[in-house]
């Protein structure tokens, strides 16, 4: 197996996800669409659309112009994601969905863990009733930063 | 609280309401515990074209300071400007400057 899950190509990037990786993130995306569309007031999905606005009116406004769009755009990225997990590379499209869908998860986790900026994930306690999800956001977070990498711009 | 003196106030001259619509809007980023310092440069630089070493400046003052201007220019602009930073996941709000 290489260094990394994901690397650089000159047009997107290499995977090199085991199965159950696979299996996990296919889980994850999977849950967080039928959250989206089942369960769209959920406080867990808050900082997915922050608001635009201070004014009221503005920030409706703004939702009523970009609300679907960008709900639409969140869940096609998702289901890309889900539905390229087991894919050997991604087109430089569709590591861009990834990057976007992969963040959205751990916005998602991370809210619903109450993740702090001093959060130590490196060491996960085990009494902890959440250690599970934390070992889940911060594998989520170590693959992300290797896509940032293999998709960094000079 | 400051203890100078308030300046005596001057009375608006006609046509403020004009100089109102021409302030630009600027577009802000605030800090949050969750996106990686590494991916908000990314987008940075995705998003705006800045230079690797600008974008990780404005990452880094979102990061120490809470928040950083990313982006200005009329209404429309800083709302696209905005929307494209919501796609990313990024807490990003806008106002008049």
């Amino acid at each position: 197996m290489p260094d990394h899950r994901i690397e650089r190509t000159a047009e997107g990037a290499l995977l090199h996800l085991p199965p159950q990786e696979q299996g996990l993130i296919r889980g994850l995306a999977t849950d967080l669409i039928a959250t989206l569309r089942e369960a769209p007031a959920d406080p867990s999905l808050r900082r997915l659309s922050p608001p635009a606005y201070d004014d009221e009116d503005d920030e409706r406004g703004y939702r009523e112009i970009m609300g679907a769009e960008l709900a639409s755009g969140r869940v096609q990225a998702l289901e890309l994601l889900a539905a390229t997990a087991g894919n050997d590379r991604l087109s430089a499209t569709e590591a861009e969905s990834w990057l976007r869908a992969l963040n959205d998860l751990r916005l998602v986790l991370g809210t619903r863990l109450d993740v702090r900026e001093e959060s130590l994930l490196d060491r996960i306690d085990s009494d902890d009733p959440d250690a599970a999800g934390l070992a889940v956001y911060a594998y989520l977070s170590w693959l992300q930063e290797q896509l940032v990498e293999a998709l960094s711009l000079d | 609280m400051s203890t100078t003196l308030a300046p005596v106030e001057v009375e608006q001259p006609r046509g403020a309401d004009d100089v109102e619509l021409d302030r630009p809007w600027i577009v802000i980023v605030w800090n949050d515990p969750i996106n990686l310092m590494s991916y908000v440069t990314l987008v940075f630089q995705k998003l705006f074209g800045y230079t690797r070493a600008r974008a990780t400046q404005l990452m880094l003052q979102v990061h120490n300071e809470g928040k950083a201007v990313v982006s200005s220019g009329t209404r429309e602009k800083a709302e696209h400007d905005v929307s494209r930073l919501h796609a990313h996941g990024l807490w990003a709000t806008m106002r008049q400057d």
